[in-house]
């Protein structure tokens, strides 16, 4: 799976949870550009990429990310 | 019904988009009832509250929620001030393991940890007493899952230090309070996290991370048992199977196989599922579930399979019996106008997911359950929660009886001359009076499930109505009526509010299986009475219409109440009862 593609699967979670089809995420991306993501909606999110990815993230990589950018590499060392 | 939201769920699709599930279900035009609900929370609630939501509105229910901060149910329900602004309706007490200040420690003699055991279940106690003392809105209220590890190994479930054995014991003395208090209800989450998996429901992560005390995946499984108890206290559970018999209550089709060649009985492994199968649905009906059969078999055949000597079910424990050719649409319709119940209080069981099709296709708020191999036929019905069962009246438990009973005075109804004949014939007697306190959970049952001979539609609690009953200005009736068939049992509430000396109506209701009996004569001649001894000498009626209630719309004209004013198809009545004449002349009152 290329950056490319996890980055156009990841857009289809953001805007299925944020029910906002007009969201565009990139490598900067934080909660801090997108309405509504604060920390409840965060674990909506995790566990929705987890499920698109077919992945299970561990405690430390969740507290570690800082962006969109780090979510990617995760789910690039993962799969 | 939103197919997203029916058992068994996709939990990470409802969770990833219930905001748009959210948007769908608060524009479809649904008239809903809207109910406070207060969450009060020993651990994260966020997304327990969002998801009971979508699956209290897909069941006609809005909800508004009070969340309690972080952790503090205990404050809130014992002090909490926004709490007494928000006056819930319905108090949910979301706790878990993670709420048990102590545990037994290996030191601990049995008194030590009995001591421990009653300050643990003390401090819950306490704060169920305060909330019923400072609303009346019933409680649902978690019991507690097992813990994930177990110091002791076995040893834990016996040993008097164990967890698990606290935590069971913890759990019995929950469990006997629900038995002794009405409006208490226990969100059983020890069964549910069994059934989901207590390893992956218990995921610490859940915990330390976003102070969940379940992982996010089981969370619409807890929120959908939460919902189930909340349709079912607000009267919105089914009350009837109708079941097709080829291949959902034996296996082989008995037109082509005969009786001798259906799976049925403990014979073959596969006659010992369905044997399995027709006790499951056999015992539903010995908690007032009603069953009718909707199949496409000659009559002949229908009724052989039924008395397959290994069989369980039997012609008799039906209601209503349709094996014919016609659509299984029409047939269900029939079923459903038969019972005087609506279509969408039965569950369709069939195995045919055409005719399911069929069936949902013309009457889209039934529920008919997929049901693939017949292995798993008891748990597509049962995990469903259709049933939930939060009150339980000597009603529920002889309600075939009841139906069955009707049905044979509908036979002899067209034996008679005159239709007064045919009442007298009926030999029926009615006890009508004030409140008594044992009929009070059977009244307030009436109120939230009576749709159709339904005046105002006002629901209340068991909690309300024993206040009601407890107030001066309230003249309450209830009646009840036996016939020669057999006691119906409490079918009929009427409430009325003393106003100087004008009662006004605001209930009045009567069980459609009573229908056309007169009781609503005895009820009105019971009313005039008691309001005259109270001085009054008007009756004020009012008729609120809803979906659901056109049949009473021109019961107050009916009565000879005058038309005093109207506001849309909402209409107000009197009666002056200075001259009433007494109307029922076809039931005799006992004392």
């Amino acid at each position: 799976m290329d950056r490319n593609e996890i980055f156009e699967r990841l857009n289809g979670v953001f805007r299925d949870v944020f029910d906002d089809s007009s969201i565009t995420v990139g490598e900067d991306t934080t909660a801090a550009d997108i309405d509504g993501w604060d920390s409840l909606m965060h674990i909506t999110l995790i566990s929705a990429v987890e499920d698109e990815f077919g992945v299970s993230f561990n405690m430390r990589d969740v507290v570690k990310m800082k962006n969109v950018g780090d979510m990617a590499d995760l789910i690039e060392n993962e799969a | 019904m939103n197919p997203a939201l029916q058992w068994p769920f996709d939990a990470q699709l409802i969770l990833k988009k219930r905001r748009s599930l959210r948007r769908e279900l608060l524009a479809d035009g649904t008239p809903r009832l809207h109910k406070r609900v207060a969450v009060l929370g020993g651990s994260t609630t966020h997304d327990v509250t969002a998801t009971l939501e979508l699956f209290l509105l897909d069941a006609g229910i809005e909800p508004e929620f009070y969340e309690s901060e972080f952790g503090l149910y205990y404050e809130d329900a014992m002090f909490g001030e926004e709490l007494e602004t928000f006056r819930p309706e319905i108090v949910y007490i979301h706790t878990s393991l993670r709420n048990i200040p102590v545990f037994p420690v290996p030191g601990d003699s049995e008194e030590a940890v009995e001591e421990k055991l009653r300050a643990v279940y003390g401090r819950f106690e306490a704060m169920w007493r305060r909330l019923g003392e400072r609303f009346a809105a019933p409680i649902i209220q978690n019991n507690f899952e097992m813990p994930f590890y177990r110091l002791l190994g076995n040893r834990d479930a016996w040993d008097h230090r164990g967890r698990v054995s606290f935590v069971t014991r913890l759990n019995e003395l929950f469990a006997r309070y629900a038995r002794s208090h009405t409006g208490f209800y226990l969100n059983d989450i020890n069964y549910l996290s069994a059934d989901y998996g207590l390893s992956r429901w218990s995921d610490p992560l859940y915990w330390h991370m976003y102070k969940y005390c379940l992982c996010l995946d089981a969370v619409p499984a807890l929120a959908y048992n939460v919902a189930n108890i909340v349709k079912s206290v607000y009267g919105k559970k089914k009350k009837a199977l109708v079941l097709d018999l080829d291949n959902t209550l034996w296996g082989g089709v008995v037109g082509d196989d005969g009786v001798e060649g259906i799976e049925i009985g403990h014979e073959t492994s596969m006659g010992q599922v369905y044997s399995e199968f027709q006790r499951y649905v056999k015992e539903l009906a010995g908690y007032g579930v009603m069953l009718n059969v909707d199949s496409k078999n000659d009559e002949a055949n229908a009724w052989a399979g039924l008395q397959h000597p290994e069989g369980t079910l039997r012609p008799e424990d039906f209601i209503v019996l349709k094996a014919n050719w016609e659509p299984k649409d029409l047939n269900f319709q029939e079923i459903a106008r038969e019972l005087n119940i609506l279509p969408e209080s039965m569950v369709f069981v069939d195995d045919n997911p055409a005719e399911r099709a069929i069936v949902t296709g013309q009457l889209p708020d039934v529920a008919a359950p997929a049901l693939d191999a017949p292995e798993h036929y008891i748990a597509a019905i049962d995990k469903n929660g259709y049933f939930e069962v939060t009150e339980l009246s000597g009603d529920d438990l002889t309600r075939n009886d009841m139906y069955k009973a009707n049905l044979q005075r509908a036979a002899l109804e067209k034996s008679f001359a005159s239709y007064t004949d045919y009442l007298l014939s009926l030999d029926m007697r009615a006890k009508i009076g004030p409140f008594e306190p044992v009929y009070i959970p059977r009244i307030a049952q009436l109120t939230n499930k009576s749709n159709q001979f339904n005046l105002t539609t006002r629901r209340y609690t068991e909690s309300e109505m024993r206040a009601v009953a407890a107030d001066p200005q309230y003249l309450t009736l209830y009646g009840k009526l036996t016939d020669r068939f057999g006691d119906n049992g409490v079918i009929t509430v009427v409430l009325g509010r003393l106003a100087g000396e004008t009662v006004e109506i605001e209930l009045w209701l009567m069980s459609c299986r009573v229908l056309k009996r007169n009781m609503e004569h005895a009820m009105l001649d019971a009313l005039a009475e008691s309001a005259r001894r109270a001085g009054a000498h008007t009756l004020r009626g009012y008729y609120y219409k809803t979906a659901k209630n056109a049949m009473v719309r021109d019961f107050y004209r009916d009565f000879g109440f005058t038309l005093v004013s109207r506001n849309g198809e909402d209409t107000v009545w009197e009666l002056d009862i200075t001259d009433y004449a007494a109307k029922n002349h076809v039931i005799r009152l006992e004392d």
